[in-house]
């Protein structure tokens, strides 16, 4: 069985290849699509700048070439992963984009795991309680998490968090200076991720509150729910035992399809926080119009969400057995 | 009369309409069972047949519909009158329930043995290994081959005729009085039909109980019931052995059931092969006429008909009861328009 699944896992990684190389090459030529180049931002930044200047950069960034020749190195690069050289860092891609990911992935990572978490304990209440103060509570509250938007959130929990009660930092990874070491580092990040965190897994958290309660309210609907109260079993193992499992399998599907839609609210996110993260990264190198960096960026991105849907299908296998992996059937009349 | 295995009065049930005022679904039935009988319930979609079933086990669904009153007796208790906490031990202990749907009734991310075993495990005080083991003397005994190897496997990896099994399994885990079949073999194809309902019949001699057979195929009837009961609009309309109703149905709706069978052994008894249907459809049970249901459906239709609400009164013979203010005497001649 966890041979069938590595196979499994490695097939779907080299379907998703082709996928990579499609995203790369419509990044390449929409993000120059932006006006403005590097040389434009070196000059504005300089104050003032001669066009021999701006040529002489263009020249030593390649950005002189014709559009075909750049296209071509990027892709011959890219197939052997070097993602280039940014130089606004003066550094390769690779080392700045592997310095950051470790943040953003536990950004996401736990904002993943609140949203599903407390999303469907609250869906699953609200299911429960439907027709009843407690779900009108609950439904209210997602409608509202669900409409409010994400760096509105992420101000107002600095502001009554972090500067009226300040039990929180305001932003940052870290305590600057603070050299605590091993445990105390890791509670110093703990401390500091609770808000970026929260703000992150606070739209998706209203979202999976939905989902849970609308699948809650079908599955208890369902024959073999009868069934199962047809032999007399009482009502809160029919759903812990009966209803809970098939009910979240939509929100599994739905947390696979909104990674990449987290990883977009990570920019905005990482962004009011400070949070030394991709999409922090990604969201000055757009300003400096760091092209490589920000291809760089989002090329790493796409893998991760290739590769977390991969993962999610292979979750699901562990939940559905209706679900096979190879695809044979074992059906038998 | 020795006492029933199952006595039913007055059972009503009631159901919101959309204007929020409540209608019954259930109107006023009567029923008894006895052990080693099986009793059809026959009618259209829509009748109050399985509504009647889930009044008797308490499943109507809530907040949709509401009890309103009548006794289910079973063993000297009315379980209507049960806890809640009591009544799911009778559920599946003394009263079980098949239904329509085998492609659905089953938990799809449960393996089917366990499904079988959990029925054992809610009502006796067993080991999870005892309980596994007699699941399998289950699966064994509705027929399944390779008890041993359906019993890790899940609900998709089985046909439809072999769910219904399993269902059948879950069922009679626990050996129960009272057995309501809900249409048990509608999604079923004929032979597979065929199959389940012989395996139904043999297992209630062995066992001694009572069947509540729901159905709207008339032929099954004819093979596997003694007793009759026809539904229409929520009411109890006729009552009859399965002989004396095949042999001269009184009331014009179950002849008018008899004559849409197209089975050739099923005839109307003067001999009438014409396969007719019933024109129109059951009046919706929130707007239900004055007077009798089916009159405006009825070939033999007086105006106080629309006027008179028809009582279930004794007919002919002992036990036969008819609703119908223009039933006569069951002269043979009579019944064939």
């Amino acid at each position: 069985m966890w041979q069938a699944r590595l196979s499994y896992l490695l097939r779907r990684f080299a379907h998703g290849l082709p996928i990579v190389l499609a995203i790369v090459v419509v990044n390449f030529f929409l993000v120059r699509l932006a006006p403005g180049d590097a040389a434009t931002v070196l000059a504005g930044e300089a104050g003032a700048a001669t066009a021999q200047y701006m040529e002489q950069i263009r020249a030593q960034f390649g950005l002189d070439q014709p559009l075909y020749v750049q296209f071509l190195s990027y892709m011959k690069n890219i197939l052997v992963f070097d993602m280039g050289y940014s130089f606004r860092h003066g550094r390769t891609v690779a080392s700045l984009i592997f310095e950051r990911l470790w943040a953003t992935l536990l950004l996401m990572g736990t904002a993943m795991a609140i949203s599903t978490g407390i999303g469907v304990l609250l869906g699953a209440l609200a299911a429960r309680y439907d027709r009843k103060p407690l779900g009108f509570a609950i439904v209210l509250f997602a409608i509202v998490s669900y409409a409010t938007p994400l760096f509105w959130v992420g101000l107002m929990l600095i502001i009554v968090f972090a500067l009226n009660l300040g039990w929180f930092p305001t932003s940052g990874i870290a305590t600057i200076g603070a050299d605590t070491g091993g445990l105390g580092h890791v509670l110093d990040v703990a401390h500091h991720l609770v808000l970026p965190a929260l703000t992150l897994s606070f739209f998706y958290m209203a979202l999976y509150t939905r989902l849970m309660r609308a699948s809650m309210l079908e599955t208890l609907r369902m024959d073999f729910v009868t069934t199962a109260r047809a032999k007399g079993v009482a009502e809160g193992r029919v759903v812990r035992r009966h209803v809970l499992r098939n009910a979240i399998l939509p929100v599994l599907t739905m947390a696979g399809v909104q990674v990449s839609g987290m990883l977009g609210g990570s920019v905005i996110v990482e962004s009011v926080f400070g949070w030394p993260g991709l999409g922090l990264l990604a969201f000055e190198s757009l300003a400096a119009r760091d092209l490589n960096l920000l291809l760089g960026i989002f090329f790493l991105s796409s893998l991760l969400v290739v590769a977390t849907n991969a993962l999610i299908d292979l979750a699901y296998t562990l939940v559905d057995p209706r679900i096979e992996l190879a695809g044979r059937s074992k059906r038998n009349d | 009369m020795p006492q029933s295995l199952l006595r039913v009065r007055g059972l009503r049930t009631e159901f919101r309409s959309p204007r929020g005022s409540w209608f019954p679904v259930v109107n006023g039935v009567d029923l008894r069972l006895e052990a080693g009988e099986t009793l059809a319930v026959v009618g259209e979609s829509g009748c109050g047949k399985s509504m009647l079933a889930y009044s008797i086990m308490r499943l109507v669904p809530r907040p949709l519909g509401r009890p309103a009153g009548g006794e289910v007796l079973l063993g000297g208790r009315d379980l209507l009158q049960l806890s809640e906490r009591e009544m799911r031990a009778v559920r599946g202990r003394d009263v079980s329930m098949i239904f329509q749907e085998p492609m659905t009734s089953l938990n799809p991310l449960m393996p089917v043995g366990e499904q079988v075993s959990e029925s054992i495990r809610e009502h006796e005080s067993c080991t999870s290994g005892e309980a596994a083991r007699r699941a399998l003397e289950l699966l064994d005994l509705v027929g399944i081959p390779e008890p041993a190897k359906r019993f890790g496997q899940y609900p998709h990896h089985l046909s439809g005729g072999m769910r219904q099994r399993v269902m059948i399994a879950i069922a009679l885990a626990c050996r129960p009085k009272v057995l309501i079949a809900d249409e048990p073999t509608t999604a079923l194809d004929v032979t597979i039909q065929a199959q389940v309902l012989a395996l139904l019949d043999r297992l209630k001699r062995e066992m001694g109980m009572g069947i509540i057979l729901i159905t709207h195929d008339l032929g099954v009837v004819a093979e596997w019931a003694q007793r009759v009961m026809v539904m229409y609009a929520g009411r109890k309309v006729e009552e009859a052995s399965a002989e004396e109703f095949f042999g001269g149905p009184a009331h014009p709706y179950s002849r008018a059931l008899l004559a849409s069978v197209p089975s050739p052994e099923l005839v109307l008894a003067d001999g009438d092969h014409e396969l007719t249907e019933i024109a129109g459809t059951v009046p919706p049970l929130d707007r239900l006429p004055q007077g009798c249901a089916f009159a405006g459906r009825c070939p033999r239709v007086q105006d106080r008909c629309g006027e008179e609400q028809p009582v279930l009164r004794p007919f002919g013979s002992e036990g036969r009861m008819v609703a119908c203010l223009r039933a006569d005497s069951p002269r043979a001649g009579e019944i064939g328009r």
